[in-house]
């Protein structure tokens, strides 16, 4: 052809150190540590391995929903719905295991809940492509929240059978059931996310969703399919976090949304979606959890947590700012 | 030229070298721009035009040479600097702001107050608004709001809003590229009364008619080097062209001779309502179909129902003989047919993406086993598919975003080419690219077709549409008016189907003038 290409094209990648040392997850390990120093000044018997194998139990119900969210957020999308979802889930569990379901069959009632509610929010967002995906989780984090309030009143329902708090109490392997499922759970979300055709057509799609119509990718398929598997999370959740506190009320998960959206976003997930990485809200869930830990033995209240993890929130943001600054700069030079 | 007595050297840049990571984008550069001149810029996409803007503009510094300034030498670390000392630009797609009003535009920035309070005072922005537009005879009031305004005339408030901040160096950068020919007669009109006011301008453009028409003197960058200087009455057309590539393009269209086969694709009264009706045609097997008409004659809307992104409401499209349901892309791709997008920027590419995976997008089936992708497979196909085209780039691994119009466009097609198609629709597939690059596309046009591709050819350029195709379908207003053989008709027979039989239809002769006769 008329170019002079004498130059061979070179298909393979190149290890860069600079790309490999500005990578946000860094900051994020040297913040965790930090937590873990602060927390050791705390307590006299902080430093012992049983307190990360076990202290994690306590907060990680909720990070079974950080996961599709950072898909929903690589998407350029968010789903407020998913704390009603699990308050939802959870309640119509235990109202059918009282009016007498067997345990096992009432558990996959709370599953199939959560996935029908992430069905409906996912079959509203694509069909009615002038609603934004805030409006249409908005409207269903409220509606679904008002129908668990409506099946159980304000009251709390439980009684479930002995081995069902296995879920959030036992141990397998001497590591808590719930890490178990966790790190299996991070472990087929990133490979899905970094490895398959699936995740590369949602990147692709937070990036630019119209090149990805042009190019043939079922786009509202994908935009389904995460709202359904959020959903389903959330379901997952509602079983564990159930089984952690023995019964349920419809006011349980008030505020998950946002704890989990502040996870990922402080896992480096960029909001304007296609950016992102599933090792950083890993660490994010690991670095509020032992946040809240430490505070805790410190005796500093709850309230005062959420204080510490806005302000965590907007600094992450900030640096990631400058970073970026740097980063064009030494690129410039 | 004007008032030559006072022709000395206003702005003078030497030795401007600029570099970025691995590119040399700027090689010691030279430029000299005299008082009340128009000098024209030219250069291929990635010649270093905008990189030179953007030092003179004190967005970006250069790394050596000197800028000099009314015979003293001066540095702009930012753009308000350079803004002070009179340098503004104007950019091919124009910043504004559409909800506020032309002359809150105008004065954006720098505001006119009153008072203690800085109040913005109303009555004298409007009348100083006013006073600009009217100096530059615009024929609109600076109470409109901008969103409304033509392409056109925004680039007037734009030039509105360069006089209001006392500017003495105006730079347009590809001001006509979005102009229909009444209109650059317009801007035309309107640079030459600046030059009368004592402004010197430099204005960039890859049109030849422009330069010729409007400049004193022409520059020509090549690959981050300063070519030459000339004034225009001593460089002709082809000197320029050589200037600019570096070698003759003595064919610009390479005639080839291919058998055609059977037909691959038949459109049979084909109607969405509101935007097309009845549209027919056929293409055979390697064949170069031009589809023409006029900007907003129904062409990219047929292609876009027959791709499936807007399906059609009646008709049929037959694939190969067969009747074919096109209701998404994902359909079309299926039966084998492919679609260059207009605008590659937003529908073509994901520029924040390496070129390698911007490749592949469309056919990740095919480089994935159960939904796993196998990235040595794809890494492999790009790559093969980056050099087929003579991609510009050293490794796959490059930015879309970081490359020019050409090589984007070059990469958009082989994203199409990783599907098996039978037919290929390109829409303006040399829009906005430069001399060489459009000269590459046209020799993958051939070869497309050679290859046994249908390939139908969305394009208003006349010297495309005659010298490429075999056969030209115009399109007027949504229908089909003219089915003709290329090799026995003419330009004047194109136009005629395109735009007349109704003179007293006002937007058919309006829009006539969209048409840009030469490349």
């Amino acid at each position: 052809m008329a170019d002079d290409t004498g130059i061979r094209i070179d298909i393979r990648k190149r290890w860069n150190w600079r790309e490999f040392f500005f990578q946000w997850e860094w900051l994020l390990v040297l913040i965790f540590l930090g937590v873990h120093v602060v927390n050791s000044f705390l307590s006299p018997y902080y430093l012992n391995l049983d307190t990360f194998i076990s202290t994690p139990s306590t907060f990680l119900d909720k990070s079974f929903i950080v996961f599709p969210m950072m898909f929903v957020i690589v998407l350029g999308m968010i789903d407020i719905s998913v704390g009603s979802i699990v308050a939802l889930s959870a309640v119509i569990m235990a109202v059918s295991f009282n009016a007498g379901l067997p345990m096992p069959a009432a558990m996959l009632l709370c599953l199939a809940v959560a996935t029908t509610a992430g069905m409906i929010n996912g079959f509203l967002i694509t069909k009615f492509k002038e609603l934004s995906s805030v409006i249409v989780t908005l409207s269903t984090m409220i509606i679904y929240r008002g129908i668990a309030y409506i099946i159980l009143g304000d009251q709390a329902s439980g009684r479930f059978p002995e081995w069902y708090s296995f879920l959030g109490w036992g141990r397998l392997f001497g590591l808590p059931f719930v890490v178990v499922c966790f790190i299996l759970c991070a472990v087929i979300f990133g490979l899905i996310l970094h490895k398959t055709r699936f995740g590369r057509s949602v990147f692709g799609m937070g990036n630019n969703g119209l090149t990805c119509r042009y190019s043939g990718i079922n786009t509202d398929r994908i935009t389904f399919l995460v709202f359904m598997i959020t959903g389903f999370m959330a379901g997952l959740t509602a079983l564990f976090l159930t089984s952690r506190m023995g019964s349920t009320r419809p006011n349980v998960a008030q505020g998950y949304e946002l704890e989990v959206i502040a996870m990922v976003v402080l896992g480096g997930v960029s909001t304007t979606g296609g950016v992102g990485r599933i090792a950083g809200p890993i660490l994010a869930i690991f670095i509020i959890g032992f946040l809240g830990y430490g505070m805790g033995l410190a005796n500093i209240q709850a309230p005062a947590v959420l204080v510490v993890i806005g302000l965590l929130l907007i600094l992450s943001v900030l640096a990631m700012r400058v970073r970026f600054k740097i980063r064009k700069k030494s690129a410039a030079v | 030229m004007s008032n030559n007595d006072e022709s000395e050297s206003l702005l003078e840049l030497r030795h401007i070298t600029k570099i970025f990571p691995g590119v040399k984008a700027l090689d010691e550069v030279h430029f000299e721009l005299r008082r009340g001149e128009i000098h024209g810029l030219m250069g291929e996409n990635g010649a270093g035009k905008s990189t030179f803007i953007k030092i003179i503009t004190g967005v970006h510094s250069p790394e050596a040479g000197e800028i000099i300034l009314d015979g003293k030498p001066v540095e702009f670390k930012t753009p308000v600097e350079a803004q002070k000392a009179g340098v503004a630009a104007i950019y091919q797609h124009v910043t504004c702001y559409p909800d506020l009003t032309v002359a809150e535009n105008i004065f954006m920035g720098h505001e006119k107050t009153s008072g203690f309070m800085k109040r913005i005072d109303w009555k004298a922005t409007h009348a100083e608004a006013q006073r600009l537009l009217d100096q530059l005879d615009a024929k609109f009031s600076s109470y409109e709001r901008m969103g409304g305004l033509s392409v056109a005339r925004q680039q007037i408030v734009e030039i509105a809003k360069a006089l209001s901040t006392q500017a003495r160096i105006i730079i347009m950068d590809e001001p006509t590229a979005a102009l229909t020919q009444h209109e650059s007669e317009e801007l035309y009109r309107i640079t030459e009364g600046l030059r009368e006011g004592g402004v010197s301008v430099i204005f960039i453009s890859h049109r030849m008619e422009d330069i010729q028409r409007l400049a004193d003197r022409v520059t020509v960058f090549r690959d981050a080097r300063y070519i030459g200087t000339w004034p225009i009455g001593e460089i002709s057309q082809d000197k320029l062209i050589v200037a600019m590539v570096g070698r003759e393009i003595s064919k610009m269209f390479p005639k080839r001779h291919i058998r055609l086969g059977e037909e691959v694709l038949r459109v049979e009264n084909l109607t969405r309502v509101g935007f097309f009706r009845d549209v027919s045609f056929t293409l055979r097997r390697g064949e170069i179909l031009a589809l023409t008409g006029l900007v907003g004659a129904g062409r990219t809307e047929v292609c876009e129902s027959i791709y499936g992104v807007f399906p059609w409401d009646a008709g049929r499209v037959f694939v190969a003989g067969k009747p074919a349901t096109v209701r998404t892309p994902m359909d079309a791709l299926a039966l084998g047919i492919g679609y260059l997008p207009e605008d590659r920027q937003k529908q073509g590419l994901i520029l924040d993406w390496a070129i390698g995976k911007n490749i592949t997008l469309p056919s990740l089936g095919k480089y994935s086993r159960l939904g796993w992708m196998d990235e040595k497979a794809e890494n492999a196909a790009a790559g093969t598919l980056t050099e087929k085209l003579s991609v510009k780039t050293k490794s796959i691994f490059t930015r879309a975003s970081a490359m020019s119009g050409g090589n984007q466009q070059k990469v958009v097609v082989a994203k199409i080419l990783t599907n098996e198609l039978k037919v290929i629709i390109l829409d303006e597939p040399t829009k906005g690219v430069d001399v060489a690059a459009k000269a590459a596309i046209y020799e993958i046009i051939g070869d497309l077709a050679e290859q046994g591709y249908g390939v139908i050819l969305v394009s208003s350029e006349m010297p495309e549409v005659l010298e490429l195709s075999d056969r030209i379908v115009v399109m007027k207003e949504g229908r089909v008016t003219a089915c003709l053989d290329t090799a026995a008709t003419n330009q004047e027979e194109i136009l005629h189907a395109a735009m007349v039989i109704d003179v007293a239809h006002d937007s058919a002769a309006r829009s006539g003038e969209a048409y840009h006769g030469r490349a």
